[in-house]
Formats: C-alpha cells, structure tokens, sequence
C-alpha cells in the first residue's frame, strides 16, 4: 500500500517535485486517517463532520483560534526536539513527558526562592532551570544506557511516572496556594517571573525560544562538526569509537541536551500559560512530541509542520470533549492511526535482498 | 512481625502479582520471537476498558474475560501486521499501539465511568479454610485467573522449551534466517504468537478491572505495561523467573497499599513511585549482565522470507 512514489525519480526541480511528492502524499494519508477516525465517531454515535468543522472553525477559521493553535504548537516543539536530538546519536527518548514535568519544577523553585528578583533577573533564571530540569533528569537514562546497563527506552519510560507525583507532593504539601480554593496548586509565580505574552493573546515567549531553540537544533546537526559526529554514532557506535569519538559523553550529552528542551516545554507551560504549578500541566505533550519527531524524521522543517498538525488534533481532542462529550485521550486513536498509516506506507517490504 | 501483616502482604502481592505476571508472559513469548512490543501498555489498557464494559453490560465477567483477550489479540494482530508485514519500526509501531490503547480504552470506557461490577467470584478450596491462621486472612481467596496464573506461567515454559513450536519460535527469535533456512517460517510464527501474547496482556488488564479494582477509570494500568516489559529482562526472557519477578513486584505494591494504609508519615506520592524506582533499581542490578540472554534478533527486521 505505497500512498505515493518514494523512490528517486528524476525532476526538473528537485525541491518542487519534492513538495508536489510531499503533499500529494500527506494529502492522501490525511484523508485516509480522517475516514478512519471519522468511522469511529460514528460508531461510538457521534458526529464526524460537526467534529471536523468545529476543529477547523475553533482552529484555523479565526485569529483568536490560530493563536491558541500556536499556544500549542510552543510545547510541541520544544518535546519534538527533545526527541528528535538524541535520535540522531540512535538513542530513544520516550521520557520528554517526565522531563516536562522536572522542567517545569525546577523553574518553579527558581521562582519561588527569587521571588523578589526584578524580571531581567529572574526570566533567564527560571529559562536555565527549566532547560537543567529536564536535562538532568534526562541524563540519568543517558548515563545508565552510557555504562550499558538500562537500555535507554525503558528506563525513559519509566522516569515518566515520577515527577508528577513530585509535583503533586508539593502542591499539596509544601506549594500549597494559601488561598483555600479546593485545587490543589501552588500560589501565582511572582509577575516578574511569567514570559511575556505575545500580540495580547495566550501566546507568550516560549514560542520564540522554541523556534530559536528549533533553528539552533538545525543548525547543531546539520552545520556543525558536532552534527557530524552525532551521526556518525547513530549510523555505527563502535565504528565512531574507533574513530576517536566519545560515544558514552555524547550519550549522556545527547539525552541530556534533548531533556533540557522538554524542561523548556514544562517551564513555558508553568510560566507561559498556567501562572503557577498544577498537577495538569501537560495533557501528553512529551509522547506528542515523540510522533512529531518520528514523523518529520528528524528535520527542522517537517518538525513545524508536524507541530502545526498535531496542534490541530490536540484541538480537536478538547473540541471533542466539549462539544461531543467524549474523553480527551479519545484523541489518542487519531495520534495512533496517523502514525500506523505512515508507518504502513512507509516501510514497503524488500522484495528482494 | 505479625502472622496478619505478612499473611495481608503475600495475599496481596499475590494479587497485584497476577496481572503483572500474565504481561510478562505475553511479552516474553512474542520477544522470544525476536519482535519487541513497547504497546504492552495499550495491550493491557484495552484488555482492562473491554473487560469491564463487557462485564457491566452483561453482567457476566467470564465474557469480560474472554472479550478482553480477544479484543487485545486483535489489536496485537494490527501490531504485527505492520512489523511483520509491512516490516515498520517495531519501537515506533508500539509506542502507536500504547496510543491507539489509550483511545480506544478511553472511548471503550467512558460510558462505564462509575458503573458497578461484582467481578471475577473468588473462592478458597475448603482443605486451605480449614487451617485457622489462613481463615483468618484474605489468603487463598482468589479468583481463578489468580489461580491460573502459575500454572500458566509453567505452560508457557513447557511451551517454549519443550516443544517443536517452541524451538521454532525461539530459533526465530534468535536467528530468522537459519531457522528460515532450517524449513521454518519466521513470518507464520510470529503470526501465530503474537495474538497468544496479546491475549494474555488481555488477561492482564482484565484481572486489574474485574478482580482488583472493580472499577474503570482511564489511565489506570499507570505504566504496568511498562513495568511487566522490565521484567521480562529481569526474568532473563524464561516464564519461570517472571512468577518470581512478578512477585516481587506485587510484594512492592502490597507493601506501599500496606504502608499507606496503616499512616507511616511517608507521603502516598513517594509511596507511588516506588515500583518505578524499584523496577529501575532492579534493572540496574541485573540489566546490564542480561542483555546476552536477550534473544539475538530482537527488535530487528526480517526480510528474508515472504
């Protein structure tokens, strides 16, 4: 079931025949994936299209519904990075949810013990925490994979259950917000401490971080000597050892530089969005951001324009439950049948060795 | 300490044991076919959401039962058509089937939000109910896939070690194309384990909703999919050490209900994450000299045959 020629046909124009290739083929994979998802809405008694329009028209119809888009898109990027970077060096993080969650309270400790600090001060301090949050609780996988003892799938995995238990020991301990309202969540960052808002919408500088973030991502692996040697690891581990190249450091410094984005992720959402810590920070934005990654295969620009997609269905799954009273996580059917359908048309079998 | 603690604590590592076990089973047969499933957790979550509605809606847990491992064979089957089939990414296919599991339960369940069910009948065979310190506890009253779950897991083990089936399956697992060589077919094998591993996730998730919880709420295998994959290194891949594994970890949820239970000071969220921390502790301890045991092929594509 190949969607569309993959193979190297000759084009007048590299670049537009690999545009026309791109869309026709994403075009045909989102129509196949809607009819898909739409069949379940209907089974489950619902309505598909009421559903599609009301995700176009909350979304992309209106300026207000294409900002809380870009609201989104911030937090994506920054989780698809933090895959996406230890993945050239072959390393898995399936942990950006939990790196999120150590971002976000690392940034949140900063802020509370400088709570005086004026904002020049204080923004680069909870923008430093939140990247060492996630980095250093990512670097403990990168460290045990390092020294070959947890591989690093499982033990990312694994680390995605602790933090929000941290957080939900200390917002209903510690953190506790002393004006009684019922919900557990910590008192209101001090002002100083909240990332401008961009255009008076919800949109706040986490997005231009996490598109500087993005450009420095590109740059890093495609530009760099270091690039080159991260790939080198990921082709072939032992041949890079051979050729001189610190494969246990990079280990520990790609998974570790991939957390630190995920960190960032869990800050803007604190500090950008949410004003205080709560213990529903993140609705899955660290796995969303692992289908970003493996879908844009790793490029800076097929990661924007998996981010702007999986906004959309973000959307969609809180349109969902407002307006057809299904459960948010229902959206998760639609995360899974994109990525089985590419996966699908994807990886054509060898027909011969 | 007292008869009533321990007696509490292996009555309830026992049972939180049960679902782990029958995960690990199904995992470890279907990597002893070289195909590695990260969607475990899917897997249970399925088996856990279809069991219960079906349960709520018939009222007879036996068809929970079976709905459940047919509706977690099925979807392993959708796994393996994509990684056996189409030869696609078997870590990216499975984190797909963690979410196709986390929608699909959530979409299963959400009319069953709340519904009451008297799940799976528990009994104690009248000779244990005789002996007046057993009588005294929740011991030996369980329900029959707790009663299975050893035997099962000694199947498993006959299975796989002493029969043709099973040296096929582990040739597989080892080396796809000798064993293609040798007259098996990598592609039929893997087929053919890969609904019984599912099946038995089934059965995992719906011992937690029909025997422990008897209640549905989404999420709520929180991450024993992944655990029950820990334990399949840690059980070095062989059925007979996951009971031990799986006790193991059953004792360390028995102790942290045990501990919060009785009010130690410490607070429930710390408590909540020790079988995480416990299961990469026990990686750590033994994960780095097991990974010889690990079937040879594991994870890799085959595309010699079909």
């Amino acid at each position: 079931m190949r969607l569309a020629p993959t193979a190297t046909r000759p084009a007048a124009n590299p670049l537009a025949g690999t545009i026309v290739r791109g869309f026709s083929r994403y075009g045909l994979i989102t129509v196949f994936v809607l009819a898909v998802f739409g069949a379940v809405l209907l089974a489950s008694g619902k309505d598909p299209l009421k559903a599609y329009a009301d995700t176009f028209r909350f979304t992309l119809a209106s300026a207000y519904g294409f900002s809380e888009l870009l609201v989104r898109v911030t937090p994506l990027l920054f989780a698809a990075i933090a895959v996406a970077l230890p993945a050239r060096l072959g390393l898995i993080n399936v942990g950006g949810e939990g790196q999120l969650y150590m971002g976000a309270l690392a940034a949140s400790a900063g802020a509370f013990q400088l709570a005086a600090a004026p904002a020049w001060i204080l923004l680069p301090v909870v923008l430093l925490l939140g990247f060492l949050g996630g980095a250093v609780w990512a670097a403990i996988p990168g460290a045990l994979r390092a020294a070959k003892l947890v591989n690093e799938t499982v033990s990312t995995l694994l680390l995605n259950y602790i933090p929000p238990l941290i957080v939900s020991y200390l917002i209903f301990g510690p953190w506790r917000s002393p004006e009684n309202s019922g919900f557990p969540q910590s008192p209101r960052y001090p002002k100083a401490a909240l990332l401008p808002s961009l255009f008076d919408t919800r949109v706040h500088a986490g997005l231009l971080v996490a598109l500087a973030g993005l450009a420095a991502y590109g740059w890093l692996v495609d530009r760099t000597r270091w690039g080159v040697e991260m790939r080198a690891i990921g082709g072939n581990p032992e041949a890079a050892r051979r050729l001189g190249i610190a494969v246990p450091a990079w280990t520990v410094a790609g998974l570790a530089l991939g957390g630190g984005f995920a960190g960032l992720a869990g800050m803007g959402e604190a500090m950008g969005i949410a004003g205080r810590l709560q213990q529903s920070l993140s609705p899955g934005y660290g796995f969303t951001g692992f289908l970003v990654a493996w879908l844009a295969g790793g490029r800076p620009l097929g990661i924007l324009l998996m981010a702007f997609l999986f906004a959309v269905i973000t959307a969609a799954g809180d349109i969902l439950q407002i307006s057809q009273g299904l459960p948010y996580a229902v959206v998760n059917i639609l995360l899974a049948t994109i990525l089985f359908v590419v996966l699908a048309s994807r990886s054509a079998p060898r027909t011969s060795k | 300490m007292t008869t009533p603690l321990v007696a509490g604590l292996l009555a309830g590592a026992i049972l939180s044991g049960t679902s782990l076990l029958y995960a690990t089973l199904g995992e470890t047969l279907v990597e002893r076919s070289g195909i590695v499933n990260l969607g475990l957790e899917g897997l249970l979550l399925i088996g856990a959401s279809v069991g219960f509605a079906l349960t709520a809606a018939s009222g007879n847990p036996w068809l929970g039962v079976a709905g459940a491992a047919a509706a977690a064979a099925s979807a392993n089957l959708l796994f393996g058509w994509l990684v056996v089939t189409r030869k696609a990414n078997q870590l990216a296919t499975g984190l797909g089937l963690m979410f196709f599991g986390f929608g699909v339960s959530a979409l299963i369940g959400s009319r069953y939000t709340g519904a009451v069910i008297s799940g799976l009948p528990r009994w104690r065979p009248a000779w244990l109910g005789d002996v007046a310190w057993i009588k005294s506890t929740t011991l030996f009253n369980y329900d029959l896939l707790t009663w299975l779950a050893v035997p099962v897991a000694c199947l498993a083990w006959w299975v796989l070690f002493e029969t043709r089936w099973g040296l096929g399956l582990r040739a597989v697992g080892e080396n796809p194309a000798a064993a293609f060589a040798a007259g098996r077919d990598p592609a039929a094998l893997q087929y053919q384990v890969l609904p019984l591993g599912g099946a038995l996730a089934g059965l995992a998730g719906a011992h937690l909703s029909l025997a422990v919880t008897l209640t549905w709420s989404e999420y709520m295998t929180g991450g024993r999919g992944f655990i029950a994959i820990a334990l399949v290194i840690f059980s070095k891949w062989n059925p007979l050490w996951a009971i031990a594994g799986a006790l193991l970890f059953g004792g360390a949820e028995a102790l942290q209900l045990q501990l919060q239970a009785r009010g130690t000071g410490i607070s429930p969220f710390f408590l909540d994450m020790v079988p995480y921390l416990l299961t990469l502790l026990v990686l750590l301890a033994w994960g780095g000299s097991r990974r010889l045991a690990a079937p040879a092929s594991l994870g890799r594509t085959f595309y010699g045959s079909s």
